[in-house]
């Protein structure tokens, strides 16, 4: 490793972080739930891969096919019934609903999986590698995570902003009952945004297991480095939580760059100075400033 | 005495008995509305009198505790807002809450988005308000508040409303501005809508409208047509001193 290498390896894992950031930030700014589960969710998606890929074929891309909608479906319907019912009994009730659901999924993973990791092969593409000099290669599953990051942030940026339910969920992330006054269906619009957010949930946790190994109890670290890549970045920013993950992907490659124990406490301590200096995040959204 | 024995054709919106808890507090007892097509309706009353929630049980946002809402004689009681937008039922709701992160044009394509078809359009609410047009990108945050206002009301206009409800529109605004607002509501007004004006306001009010009830601690304490009650009789009304005010509330 050498100084340019850490940060091109930086800003590949802040890809990564983006990806799991994202689903996190969508359902905290759109449907006013702290998911405490959301790492172990991206791990349940990793698993469901593993458990169906051997009836489909060896190469765990393949898993982007039905995974990603399964868990848009899966979304939806947690909305509409527990998520919902426990966001009508105040935040507090939507914090221990989703610690509970974060226990059940770890408990029922280990039940069925075994606590041994697991990892999503896919074939070449782990090992091959963009040689730009003797000092830096890129592998092409980290940039296609990256490339596949800012593809996903993108579009829900687009999506958000141009299409007719895009706007509802706003209206309804602005303002709930106003939207409701305005004719939105804020039941149906928040199913569809949490649709959305478990969606990216899914893809951020195939990316994971591609990238590395994952075991049942591998959720709470992501869902630590989600979080610090949403807060860094600013709430309710989409484009913010990418600038937080390749912070937060920098901190940790360079940190470990310069004592290899010491990444990921670089990357807490860049956490806490952002949250000391600019509580607020790094970019946080406009509208609210 | 059951009411839809007498229900007259042209009723778009009811109400009948209503009762609205807000825990142990009931905001409305026993109240009843009834707004025909074609006109406007006040209901007017002190701070508190429970003005705001009758509206806001009309469109859905409280739960009456008994009580029944009928829209063009389809019982919506039980019906959420959203549905109430969709049979045309469409509040202007207090402070205006419009989306602050959104521009004009956006606040106005989701008020476009659920409500009825019909020929109330982005363009039609442009046509009555021109300032709109041009500053239709601007962020919604950044207008004055009777601006505001103005757009809150397109938002509702563009669902194409049956009954439009706004509530308390003159609040916190400049009296020119409110008279400025109040003089465009009867073009607004089809044939085959109504409005529904909670007012502080009492003169302003009765200016505009062909019938009107007084609201008192919850409950109905005058109601008939303007000019068929003196300004004695709605101020008792309105502040619940006077003498027998059971006699006063016309049938």
């Amino acid at each position: 490793m050498n100084w340019i290498n850490a940060v091109a390896q930086g800003l590949l894992l802040g890809g990564l972080f983006a990806l799991f950031a994202c689903g996190l930030s969508l359902l905290f700014g759109v449907v006013g739930i702290i998911n405490l589960a959301h790492g172990d969710l991206a791990i349940l998606g990793g698993y469901v891969a593993v458990a169906i890929l051997p009836s489909v074929h060896t190469n765990a891309l393949w898993a982007l096919l039905f995974v990603p909608p399964m868990f848009g479906a899966f979304g939806y319907v947690s909305q509409r019934t527990l998520l919902q019912r426990s966001l009508e009994n105040g935040p507090l009730t939507t914090l221990l609903v989703t610690f509970g659901l974060s226990v059940v999924l770890q408990n029922a993973l280990l039940e069925g999986f075994s606590a041994d990791s697991h990892s999503l092969s896919v074939g070449k593409l782990a090992t091959d590698a963009l040689h730009i000099n003797d000092r830096l290669s890129i592998s092409y599953l980290r940039l296609g995570i990256l490339i596949v990051a800012v593809a996903v942030l993108a579009g829900v940026q687009l999506f958000l902003a141009r299409t007719s339910t895009g706007r509802q969920i706003r209206a309804v992330a602005d303002d709930s009952e106003a939207a409701a006054i305005a004719g939105v269906n804020t039941r149906h619009i928040t199913g569809i945004a949490a649709g959305i957010a478990f969606v990216t949930v899914a893809l951020a946790g195939l990316a994971f297991g591609m990238y590395a190994q994952f075991a049942p109890t591998s959720g709470s670290n992501l869902l630590l480095f989600a979080f610090e890549a949403v807060i860094i970045g600013g709430l309710g920013s989409l484009w913010g939580t990418l600038a937080g993950g390749c912070v937060l992907g920098l901190a940790q490659t360079i940190g470990a760059q310069i004592n290899p124990t010491m990444g990921t406490l670089i990357g807490h301590l860049v956490f806490l100075a952002v949250l000391a200096v600019r509580p607020s995040g790094l970019f946080p959204a406009r509208a609210h400033a | 005495m059951s009411a839809s024995d007498a229900t007259p054709a042209n009723e778009l919106l009811a109400a009948e008995g209503l009762t609205v808890l807000h825990g142990q507090l009931a905001a409305l007892r026993d109240v009843s509305i009834s707004v025909r097509s074609g006109e406007i309706y006040a209901v007017v009353g002190a701070n508190g009198a429970g003005k705001s929630t009758l509206l806001r049980t009309l469109a859905g946002l409280h739960r009456a505790a008994s009580g029944a809402i009928r829209v063009d004689g389809v019982d919506v009681t039980h019906q959420p807002t959203d549905e109430r937008v969709r049979r045309g039922v469409v509040l202007v709701p207090e402070g205006r809450r419009l989306f602050p992160s959104m521009t004009i044009e956006e606040n106005l394509l989701v008020g476009a988005a659920n409500g009825r078809r019909g020929e109330w359009t982005l363009d039609r609410v442009y046509d009555l308000f021109s300032w709109m047009r041009d500053r239709r990108r601007e962020k919604t945050i950044h207008l004055s508040g009777g601006e505001q206002q103005v757009v809150a009301i397109g938002r509702a206009l563009v669902a194409n409303p049956r009954v439009l409800l706004l509530d308390e529109i003159s609040l916190g605004l400049a009296p020119v501005i409110v008279q400025r607002i109040y003089q465009t509501l009867p073009s607004v007004v089809g044939a085959d809508m109504a409005v529904l004006i909670v007012e502080q306001d009492v003169t302003q009010a009765m200016r505009v409208a062909s019938r009107f009830q007084c609201l008192l601690e919850g409950r109905t304490t005058l109601e008939g047509r303007p000019q068929d009650h003196t300004t004695e009789e709605i101020e008792a009304a309105y502040f619940g001193f006077g003498k027998g005010l059971g006699s006063a509330v016309a049938s």
